[in-house]
């Protein structure tokens, strides 16, 4: 074969995988096959008859793009998004009018040119994808000739500094993107969230104050630390202590979502003998309410999936198990640690509220988090 | 009689004169007076392209890239990448009177409110499935075909990236709408940033400009999905389809087609056509499928909530597989001590693997190339049952993505399936590991047997079904050769040649410098080559033609099987 002088040295005569690689390519190798004539090459009918239907399918393209037209003006959208066969009328016919329109051009085409076009295949020669020792010699001694010019090589000076200002350059532009993040940068905000001592525990859609009288055994309750969520009028609360006084004030809008994602919990109430005592977690709960966080530790989706019979709480995410019975302990799946607890206290009327904040960082692991 | 038709009354009948220059000769004299056109059209416009379904593949990408720029810059229009909460008022009564997102308001203004808005939202989703999934399966067939070899290693590197950041380019595009299931991932990136080990938490606060989820991410990832990524795509495209052009396509081996030539239909005017028109079609595909296939009904999601979920949140499918791997990893494999945390079964799913699979991909050309120390250039295609372990690689790679995206969707399977859900994640915990090295090893079984079937067809052609009676009473099959085509494809095959490999040991048995490298190339040769099944040679044809004296009869009972084995381990 004539590329055999570019082969990796064949000289070792034992590693050769066959005794004689080489075998005779133009003894057995056919050339091109016999052109075939087409029916429209041979058959002035079937030639007619491409050509009308390539100009048939060209103007089917020109009806549906009149018709998409037609569509874009005369159907509503809207409200109405599922009138035909489940979808928006208009959505659908400007679907099928475009689609015909452009498959008319794309198809015609491909027909004209399968059909009509000549199909006769050629043959052309390859070259190697190196330029020419020529080129190659020249383009090297223009290059070696500019670097001479520049005397770059006989002056390591002006080459080292130029390099260094070159390298230091880049460091500007790389710390300009500083400020991409806010100037209070630290871990240490990822370790406390909205709740603290006295915090009153309130639904997360209404805003109200949650009795544990409201909650029978298996109840499961989405929650938010009172002051998360807007009152009627649209405003943030501040959040009162069960002594009446102001826990803090009332959050600005722009940091409610920041706040929220950290602060959600869910209280689910069991049977206080299905509650395993943790030691350190003795009295957490008031009457078998326990209260977690919602955001699951393992990349912080918000947990939804509660077993009731198990009180198992799966993250529909990645799936990731807590068993909320045992200090929302991971049973299966993903999540690197347990959903961290809030120590759960009541007021006289019953109304729950939040001993303190959580004892550890809240949602998904980070390299501070320890 | 012209060589193009027997009729060719369409296709001129008449000379072109040369007394009078036509109106498209006046305006190429005009272009190339000022631009000098002619000397590249000289090379170009008659340039040769081969036929095959399967370069196919790589079209459709190119062109659904395309579409997602036409009905990108549609969407721009009206789309307002901002975190501000305001009162939605618009069509969709469900939602109406809730507090959302610019983002996401926008994005319901052009599904309900602007006329063809849901159909060009919808064609620029199924652009972004049909743009990657075209490229993965252009990329298997490259693979598998050895496209990639000298001198198209480069173009393959440039196709690497091109996956990678059209998959970036997919999420940050679905990310933007801001409803409740793009947040979702948007959050779990929150989460992949946090477990990068000493950075992770900066990281989280730079993307997010604040703590997650801050007010930048939607107008920073829109940036990114519009100018920035797009950019690196339209560059990388661009040098894709130069080096594509310089180096002339890859053709299937057959009787005509030589490694120095290239034998196909000419860019004008057939490849022009078809290319054309396929873009037409790739579009109008687009366009039937953006108007009756709903996709990412975001109305039904609602507005992006960090307290809220769906249950069987799924990221788009080309993210599927890291989120796969994310589910099926063990949550023991966090680590903390000294003060710190290792989030490893985030960190190594979803960031080092996925990495680590980009970075082998790209030095697969070199790496075969190290084993097989080949420099020369390849532009005939192989069979991929004529490279078994480089086509068990890809069923191993294969296998592995299939695997890893079941897991990413456990949950699905799970509840359509009635099955445990502990059970499908406990199984593939071992199947990932297991079923990669399964498939290489059926893959490459599978090729060695087809080359075997081959070369036996070759030397002894086909079996017709045809069954003979002997004078003496013996049954036996009547065979007969292949047609020539078919013959030249199984015999022009050039025999796998053992690199040399140096010794590893000096005459004094010390190891040489290197000699360690050389012993791993050595090895991983002889697993890579030596099982393969040769072609026959021309002796041994002319021995098969001779000995069988035109009568290619096979007994029924005993069929007398030569098989060129060139290692005791295909002998059977």
């Amino acid at each position: 074969m004539s590329e055999n002088e570019n082969l990796p040295a064949q000289d070792g005569p034992d590693h050769s995988l066959v005794p004689s690689p080489t075998q005779s390519d133009q003894e057995i190798a056919p050339g091109l096959p016999a052109h075939v004539w087409r029916p429209t090459d041979v058959d002035p009918k079937a030639e007619k008859r491409a050509e009308r239907q390539v100009a048939g399918l060209f103007v089917f393209s020109m009806i549906c793009a009149v018709l998409f037209v037609v569509v874009y003006f005369s159907f509503e959208i809207g409200r109405e998004i599922d009138t035909f066969l489940g979808f928006g009328a208009s959505n659908l016919f400007l679907g099928l009018t475009l689609g015909g329109s452009l498959l008319g051009i794309g198809v015609g085409i491909i027909q004209w040119a399968r059909k009509l076009m000549t199909d006769v295949e050629i043959a052309e020669l390859r070259h190697p994808a190196a330029s020419s020792e020529d080129d190659r010699a020249t383009t090297l001694k223009a290059l070696s000739d500019g670097l001479e010019e520049s005397g770059i090589g006989r002056r390591p000076l002006i080459r080292n500094t130029l390099l260094g200002a070159l390298a230091f350059s880049g460091i500007p532009l790389i710390v300009a993107l500083r400020d991409l993040g806010p100037r209070n940068m630290s871990h240490e905000r990822l370790e406390s969230t909205f709740w603290m001592s006295g915090m009153y525990v309130v639904r997360d859609v209404l805003g109200t104050r949650i009795n544990k009288a409201d909650l029978q055994i298996g109840d499961l309750v989405n929650a938010e630390p009172e002051g998360l969520v807007p009152n009627s009028e649209g405003h943030l609360p501040a959040p009162i202590g069960p002594d009446g006084q102001e826990l803090r004030p009332a959050l600005p809008h722009e940091e409610l979502l920041i706040q929220k994602t950290k602060s959600a919990i869910i209280l689910l109430r069991m049977s206080p003998n299905d509650i395993v005592r943790n030691p350190d977690r003795e009295n957490w709960d008031v009457d078998g309410i326990v209260c977690y966080s919602k955001i699951c530790t393992h990349v912080g989706c918000p947990i939804a999936l509660n077993e009731q019979q198990t009180h198992h709480l799966l993250c529909p995410c990645h799936q990731s198990t807590f068993d909320l019975a045992d200090s929302g302990k991971v049973i299966f799946g993903p999540a690197g640690h347990s959903l961290p607890q809030m120590h759960l206290a009541e007021d006289d009327e019953g109304f729950l509220y939040a001993m303190n904040d959580f004892d550890e960082p809240v949602g998904p692991s980070y390299w501070e988090r320890g | 009689m012209s060589t193009t038709s027997k009729v060719a009354s369409t296709n001129g009948t008449s000379a072109a004169g040369g007394a009078k220059p036509s109106k498209v000769g006046a305006g190429a004299n005009w272009a190339d007076e000022r631009l000098g056109l002619a000397a590249l059209g000289k090379k170009n416009l008659r340039k040769v392209f081969p036929d095959h379904w399967s370069f196919m593949l790589g079209e459709i990408a190119l062109w659904s890239f395309v579409v997602l720029l036409l009905t990108g810059v549609f969407l721009t229009f009206w789309f307002n990448p901002s975190m501000t909460e305001i009162e939605y008022q618009g069509s969709y009564a469900p939602l109406r009177g809730s507090y959302i997102s610019e983002a996401f308001n926008s994005s319901l203004h052009i599904s309900f409110d602007v006329r063809g808005g849901l159909l060009l939202r919808q064609m620029h989703h199924w652009a972004a499935h049909l743009f990657i999934g075209a490229m993965l399966i252009h990329m298997m067939r490259v693979f598998l075909t050895g496209a990639y070899r000298k001198p198209r290693e480069l173009n393959w590197v440039i196709g690497v990236l091109l996956l990678t950041l059209g998959t970036l380019e997919g999420f940050t595009g679905y990310s933007l709408p801001d409803d409740l299931l793009s947040g979702t991932g948007v959050r779990a990136a929150d989460g992949f940033v946090k477990s990068i080990p000493v950075i992770g938490t900066y990281g989280s606060f730079l993307l997010f400009g604040d703590e997650f989820p801050g007010h930048s991410i939607i107008p920073r990832l829109y940036i990114i999905h519009v100018l920035l990524i797009p950019a690196l795509l339209l560059g990388l495209i661009a040098a894709h389809m130069l080096l594509l052009v310089y180096h002339k396509h890859t053709q299937w081996p057959g009787p005509g087609r030589t490694e120095k030539n290239v034998v196909g239909f000419p860019m004008l005017p057939v490849y022009a056509a078809k290319a054309g028109g396929f873009f037409f079609i790739v579009f109008g595909v687009t366009a039937l499928m953006g108007g009756v296939m709903t996709i990412n009904p975001i109305w039904m999601y609602g507005p992006y909530d960090p307290t809220k979920v769906t249950a069987g949140s799924q990221p788009d499918w080309y993210m599927g597989w890291p989120d796969g791997l994310l589910r099926i990893i063990p949550g023991w494999t966090e680590l903390s001590f000294w003060g710190v945390t290792f989030a490893l079964p985030v960190f190594l799913t979803v960031i080092m693997v996925p990495t680590l699979i980009i970075i082998l991909l790209i030095l697969l050309p070199f790496i075969e190339n190290w084993i097989s120390g080949d420099k020369r250039e390849h532009h005939l295609l192989q069979r991929p049952r004529d490279t078994p372990a480089r086509t068990g690689v890809m069923a191993a790679l294969v296998t592995f993505y299939g695997l890893a995206l079941i897991a990413g969707g456990n949950d699905i399977i799970a509840i359509r399936l009635d099955l445990s859900i502990n059970q499908i994640t406990y199984f593939l915990r071992g199947a990932i590991f297991l079923g990669p090295i399964l498939a290489f090893w059926i893959a490459k079984r599978w090729c060695i047997s087809l080359q075997r079937h081959a070369r036996e067809q070759a030397l002894h052609g086909y079996e017709t079904g045809i069954i003979e009676r002997s004078p003496e009473g013996a049954f036996s099959e009547r065979h007969l050769p292949l047609p020539a085509g078919k013959q030249y494809v199984i015999t022009q095959r050039e025999p796998d040649s053992m690199p040399v490999v140096e010794a590893q040991y000096d005459e004094n048995g010390v190891r040489k410098p290197g000699g360690r490298l050389d012993g791993l190339r050595g090895r991983l040769a002889k697993w890579y080559f030596a099982d393969n099944v040769q072609p026959p040679t021309a002796a041994e044809l002319e021995e098969a033609h001779h000995h069988h004296g035109g009568h290619d009869d096979h007994a029924i009972e005993s069929s007398s099987h030569d098989d060129a084995a060139i290692s005791g381990s295909s002998k059977h």
